[in-house]
């Protein structure tokens, strides 16, 4: 294949990986912007996801919000943003991304906490546990196994939609797929399969590592049977 | 034309809305027939996957994990992926990645659904003299209608999002609207019509689907209310 050739070609060239605006650039970039949306959707999702929880109200808001999320198109958002008085750059493309990680993370905090089971719940207002110390001792670190899948499912999701960024010139790995394109299928063919796959073994990577710490973190006596992991609770 | 900085670049307006609707109009249509397209190839891939997985519990590991790891690869990468080698100037290549995607939630969710079924009907099933075939035309399939209609709203919603990106080799649908305001000086009124028709649109199958699945179970309707 031509293509292939050519993409192996443009790989193996330093000068691609160096210069500005080259890989590993763009790799700096999409790791900060996707850190940086995850980071904010779990300063918004989980207390939120944990308090709504707690009190048991609020289930169907967290459907509705997973739901039109869901059928929010990516580019849509990525495109209004900029326009809004938040300006182009990073910024409105962190925010984008920082909505597309709320639903999984907010889905499981608010599961999370909702499965706790009603005995442990009872047995520790019985000794006298306030709501807030409930919360804080016994159904926040009863959760943390779905916070951790919650966590995981929004990084995989946001690293690879932060691909998308470069629609709007935001910066990442998608931008040498558009660059690529940009060029046209003769002379940029190789250059878009070569960032095809930086962009999807990062995104496995990602998947992959946050595996591993999922499951080195999470205390043996809460791990679940391995049939469950891979099952977020928003689908 | 208008520009960024006239004042006169809402958010709304009728005007575009009457100077363009034949390209908005074919724009709906492509993402239409984009999305319909892609859940109709991805359910018939799927729903026999799955029934193959659910026959042959030594297959439902890696039919999962197979759709599972097509899931996490990007959207855009998958794209650039299929772009080169189906071609760029063929809508199929966006089908094709739309499929790919589609198929996962699909599997997943009728996989979920057939291993559900209680034990007790199944066995009754088996008493009654029912095949293999028999028993999963007339038993296990409609019994997972549900569930096999959940994935079927969750691809299609997801679906209807995903076309846009296929603008990026020229073909997608209402993301052509999108991402042509952007290009265009930012012209608002485009890039609100692409995205207000994209979620209704979404809305609008999701709800068809839905009154389909009451449709189709009527023994499910006492008991929800």
């Amino acid at each position: 294949m031509n293509a292939i050739n050519q993409a192996i070609l443009w790989l193996n060239d330093p000068l691609n990986w160096s210069n500005p605006g080259g890989i590993l650039d763009r790799l700096g970039e999409h790791l900060w912007i996707s850190f940086a949306a995850v980071l904010i959707g779990c300063l918004v999702a989980w207390p939120v996801g944990l308090w709504l929880g707690h009190t048991g109200r609020g289930g169907g808001v967290v459907v509705l919000i997973s739901n039109v999320t869901l059928a929010i198109p990516t580019v849509a958002l990525l495109t209004i943003l900029p326009l809004t008085p938040l300006g182009f750059g990073q910024r409105p493309v962190i925010l984008a991304l920082a909505v597309f990680a709320v639903p999984p993370l907010l889905a499981n905090a608010y599961t999370g906490v909702r499965q706790v089971d009603p005995e442990a719940r009872d047995a520790a207002r019985g000794m006298g546990l306030s709501g807030r110390q409930l919360l804080t001792r016994v159904e926040l670190p009863l959760a943390v196994p779905y916070l951790a899948t919650g966590f995981r499912t929004a990084s995989v999701q946001v690293v690879a939609t932060a691909a998308l960024a470069s629609f709007v010139n935001g910066g990442g790995l998608g931008q040498i797929i558009s660059a690529g394109f940009g060029l046209g299928m003769s002379v940029g063919g190789g250059q878009i399969l070569a960032g095809a796959l930086l962009v999807g073994l990062l995104a496995l990577g990602i998947e992959g590592l946050l595996a591993l710490v999922e499951r080195a973190l999470t205390p043996r006596p809460l791990r679940r049977p391995g049939r469950f992991r891979r099952r977020p609770a928003t689908a | 034309m208008q520009y960024a900085d006239a004042p006169g670049n809402p958010w709304f307006s009728w005007q575009y809305l009457r100077d363009n609707a034949d390209t908005v109009l074919s724009a709906l249509v492509e993402h239409v027939t984009l999305t319909t397209q892609a859940v109709a190839f991805a359910a018939v891939v799927g729903l026999p996957l799955a029934v193959l997985a659910y026959w042959f519990r030594p297959l439902t590991g890696p039919i999962l994990a197979l759709s599972g790891v097509l899931y996490t690869i990007p959207s855009l990468a998958l794209l650039a992926f299929v772009a080169p080698l189906v071609g760029t100037t063929r809508p199929a290549s966006v089908l094709i990645a739309l499929v790919l995607y589609a198929l996962l939630l699909i599997v997943r969710n009728t996989l979920a659904g057939l291993n559900q079924l209680p034990a007790e009907v199944l066995d009754a099933a088996q008493g009654m003299g029912y095949g293999r075939f028999a028993r999963l035309f007339r038993v296990d399939l409609p019994l997972a209608i549900p569930a096999i209609l959940t994935g079927l709203r969750l691809a299609t919603v997801s679906t209807v999002a995903l076309v846009t990106v296929g603008s990026l080799i020229g073909y997608g649908g209402l993301g052509d609207l999108i991402l042509g305001g952007f290009r265009n000086n930012f012209y608002k009124a485009e890039i609100l019509v692409g995205t207000v028709l994209c979620v209704a649109l979404g809305l609008l199958l999701d709800l068809l689907l839905a009154g389909a699945g009451r449709l189709l179970t009527p023994w499910t309707r006492g008991a929800r209310g």
